[in-house]
């Protein structure tokens, strides 16, 4: 057990617009919750999986709706306590801790507020490793977790809780819910036992992300490169370096897919690089070779400070490094390919691990 | 009758003067030294224009000021009003305060008086609670003659303004007319956070634009001219001194705006690249359409993130003045300090003992101004390769400004522009025009005039393409009032959102439309 404080709190901020992989949402909103939750209720527990017992009720929790709703009516940050009270009322049993389901991008930090909120401890562990854009998107959907029951809530005191016959139908009533509600909402989601957190969730994320955020913050200082820090820390690989010389944006039912091509500089010189994407990076490729897919992640840093850049913030000219890091092992099983692999985003391609497609490459 | 017109604009280093005529023929231009009293040099260069200018006083007919003093304000936390925070939409917003991320320094002067209150509305404009006007009631009499101006936000109120209109209103009742008020709504968009740090610095300098404007016009006065006065916004219109001294954060980008629209004026280019080297910087805009290209990006004043509308410039620390540190093993360093102003005397062709960018250039030869003695003794090739850096400075923030790999038209204006080449990588020609080191007053003198409005209206009533045209012929409206010429008005932006679930089919729409002033007769 350690408690998180504010510089925490901003390093893991950045460590999660890395692992959003270009989307999830930015942190900010998130992040000033968290500080402020800090301020008022003092540092927040932060709890190694090990340190849940097998029989407590661990309830993750996450915003669900339109950004463009959650950057104009900001959480008032009392939600979650609707949605515990009717969670503990249906499951008789109280709830021992939350966690991110998604910790890359804005979900990631929103946790520790409701946490602060409600006196509880944050688990060190989330449901994707990274940022994805579908609720079944989740580790804890391999291990056959239902996502119900599940508690919708909102600002203004409504809560509404959810049982489902199955993930596709709790998607879909949330949506409409939501809209309802007001366009975005707080989310009690997958309530499970700390045995199941042991085994489904992965583990001692925002640890990494918090390490990545200080690598990053510190580089400047002690002067160092922070990507090839950042590359020690996640056992990942370089697979690009270059300069932004075209982007393709078009939106399709309700996602921001598009390419971005990369011309090479340095080692890189006269090639090129097309980094697809659908909210988050899915698929890194040049002419001869695919150098990273889904559910892998690819990162594209600032090349001077490493910081991460979205999607929506890559425009003609960023000077970037792109990176490739390997994925949980749980999304490399057949299911885990089957719900987040290059075939389920539309890419005709088998999946393969980045450390082997750098192999490969060098031979 | 002659008509003539004065366009000042204040940079960091000088503060410029151009007179021009009803041709927007340039009759005189100066250059003063920028002071730390940014009044007094404004002052100087009025002086000094309308002397060279030597028109008849009574033919001055405008006069047009782009000035720094409500950015200076924010960025040096100086002269900022007392002022109060009013937010309408709990119990949604609560878990993050006004001010959360904002500099501490500044939370401490602008967050003496900062109230949450219940209201605000839904992204479709239904309420999420009902305004809690005692509240506002208790708010008036608690800051009654403890602060100079509030600031007013309310979830929402791009979509629904109503919460905002009603909350001032019972602060007017309490409080006076006099106290300046300052609704969000009317001054960014979608975004509470920004919206509201922006509505905030907006309040805070409102004493700062009053005592500005109220300056310029004693300084006209003192000269014996009797023009009518405007200032310089973010997107290149102009506005009058009552909506200058409501809206002052409006003015806090007109500098480089006013380079660029100056620019596209003096080359007749409404698409190109702008680079405008001054003493201290190098600011890159682009031009599309005659207008600045607006940043997409969230916008930081004084450590502040705000989302208005701001001309997307890239600064690199290269200009006149930066100072160039050369080391034992021949290595060196370009800036990004500068001497600013003090080139003049501390320049190594002005007898100084600094070497800066300018004594580069004269050493090899590529302008003729000071004594290039005072710099013969320096390497040549160590001179190049600095001047090659320099160069390249530039042109690597050219290509991050460009949205394509296609060469553009450069245009270089600014007092430093002589550091930079004829030829420049990316650049399909690179264009001098002549007054280049005015370029941004000339801005500011041609500006237009503009009408705005914002309006939610019902389209089953007359269908979506008549209302549009309303809107349009309303924002005309507007543009004659605060003095446009019928003749010369278009709409530069349009804009209509559908608010889903109210009735009638309701939609917001907001268009401005801009022109140049009316002649006087």
């Amino acid at each position: 057990m350690r408690y998180i404080g504010k510089q925490e709190i901003e390093d893991i901020a950045v460590g999660a617009a890395l692992l959003g992989t270009g989307g999830g949402g930015d942190p900010y909103i998130g992040k000033l919750m968290a500080l402020q939750a800090i301020e008022e209720k003092g540092p927040i527990q932060l709890l190694s999986v090990e340190e849940v017992p097998d029989g407590a009720l661990v309830v993750p929790s996450a915003m669900m709706g339109a950004p463009t709703v959650m950057i104009e009516k900001v959480p008032s940050g009392k939600e979650a306590i609707g949605a515990f009270e009717s969670l503990q009322a249906y499951l008789g049993k109280n709830v021992f801790a939350t966690m991110p389901i998604e910790a890359g991008g804005v979900n990631s930090l929103l946790p520790f507020a409701l946490a602060a909120e409600l006196g509880l401890p944050v688990i060190d562990a989330d449901g994707m490793g990274r940022a994805f854009p579908e609720l079944q998107m989740v580790t804890f959907f391999l291990e056959g977790i239902s996502a119900t029951p599940m508690v919708l809530a909102d600002e203004k005191g409504n809560s509404s809780l959810l049982q489902t016959v199955n993930n596709v139908w709790a998607e879909r009533i949330a949506r409409s819910a939501t809209v309802e509600m007001g366009g975005s909402v707080m989310l009690s989601i997958y309530p499970m036992e700390g045995k199941q957190v042991k085994q489904s969730a992965i583990h001692q994320i925002l640890q990494l992300e918090e390490r990545i955020g200080r690598t990053i913050r510190e580089a400047k200082q002690f002067d160092y490169d922070p990507i090839a820090e950042i590359l020690s820390i996640t056992n990942g690989f370089q697979l690009f370096q270059g300069k932004v010389i075209d982007i393709d944006r078009k939106t399709e039912s309700g996602f921001a897919r598009g390419m971005a091509t990369i011309e090479g500089t340095d080692n890189y010189q006269d090639q090129q690089l097309y980094l697809k994407f659908q909210n988050e990076h899915l698929l890194a490729e040049t002419k001869d070779n695919v150098l990273c897919m889904t559910p892998d992640l690819i990162a594209v840093l600032d090349s001077d400070t490493g910081l991460p850049i979205t999607t929506e913030g890559l425009r003609y000219g960023s000077r970037c490094v792109v990176i490739g890091l390997p994925c949980d092992r749980k999304w490399r099983t057949e299911k885990g390919i089957e719900t987040t692999g290059p075939r389920y985003f539309g890419y005709d391609l088998d999946y393969t691990p980045v450390e082997k497609l750098m192999c490969m490459e060098e031979e | 009758m002659r008509s003539y017109r004065i366009g000042i604009d204040v940079g960091g280093t000088h503060t410029d003067a151009v007179m021009l005529d009803e041709f927007y023929q340039v009759i005189a231009e100066t250059k003063a030294p920028t002071t730390t009293d940014v009044s007094k040099g404004i002052y100087h260069a009025l002086k000094e224009v309308v002397m060279n200018a030597n028109v008849p006083l009574e033919q001055i007919n405008y006069a047009m000021l782009g000035t720094t003093h409500c950015t200076n304000a924010i960025v040096e936390r100086k002269r900022l009003n007392q002022i109060a925070v009013i937010r309408i939409g709990a119990p949604a917003t609560l878990a993050i305060k006004p001010l959360m991320g904002v500099p501490e320094d500044l939370q401490e002067i602008l967050g003496k008086y900062m109230y949450i209150v219940e209201g605000g509305h839904e992204f479709d404009g239904r309420e999420i609670a009902r305004l809690d006007e005692e509240e506002i009631y208790r708010i008036a009499n608690n800051v009654k003659g403890k602060v100079d101006s509030i600031a007013i936000t309310s979830v929402f109120s791009p979509v629904s303004n109503a919460h905002e209109q009603r909350t001032a209103e019972i602060l007017h009742e309490v409080l006076g007319d006099e106290l300046e008020l300052s609704l969000s709504s009317e001054i960014g968009n979608v975004g509470l956070l920004e919206r509201e740090n922006a509505t905030i610095l907006n309040a805070a300098v409102v004493n700062v634009a009053k005592e500005t404007a109220n300056g310029f016009i004693d300084a006209l006065k003192q000269e014996n001219i009797n023009a009518k006065v405007f200032f310089g916004q973010n997107d290149g219109t102009l506005m009058s001194v009552e909506y200058t001294v409501r809206y002052p954060i409006l003015t806090i980008a007109c500098g480089p705006t006013n380079s660029l629209r100056g620019a596209a004026f003096l080359t007749n280019k409404s698409d190109a690249v702008v680079i405008d080297v001054g003493g201290t910087t190098t600011d890159i805009g682009v031009l599309s359409n005659a207008f600045p290209r607006q940043s997409s990006l969230a916008v930081e004043i004084g450590g502040v993130r705000t989302n208005f509308r701001m001309p997307d410039i890239l600064s690199v620390g290269l200009g006149g003045g930066t100072i160039i540190q050369v080391f034992e093993d021949g290595s060196f360093q370009i800036g990004p300090d500068s001497v600013g102003y003090k080139l003049s005397e501390k320049a190594l062709i002005f007898g100084g003992d600094t070497l800066t960018a300018t004594d580069v250039i004269v050493a090899l030869g590529r302008a003729n101004i000071g004594d290039a003695c005072k710099v013969n003794h320096l390497s040549k090739d160590l001179l190049q390769a600095i001047y090659e850096k320099m160069v390249s400075m530039v042109e690597e923030a050219l290509d991050k400004m460009k949205t394509s790999a296609d060469p553009i038209p450069v245009v270089l204006v600014g007092g430093g522009s002589i550091l930079l080449p004829e030829v420049l990588k990316g650049a399909s020609e690179v264009i001098k025009p002549v007054n280049f080191g005015v370029a941004n007053a000339i801005g500011s003198a041609i500006s237009q005039v503009s009408g705005q409005i914002e309006k939610i209206f019902m389209l089953d009533e007359l269908g979506r393409e008549k209302t549009m045209e309303r809107a349009k012929q309303m924002a005309f409206e507007e543009a004659k009032i605060a003095g446009g010429d019928p003749e010369d008005l278009v709409i530069v932006d349009i804009e209509d959102v559908p608010l889903a679930y109210l009735p009638g089919n309701a939609t917001r729409i907001r268009a401005k439309a801009a022109g140049s002033l009316k002649k006087m007769s």
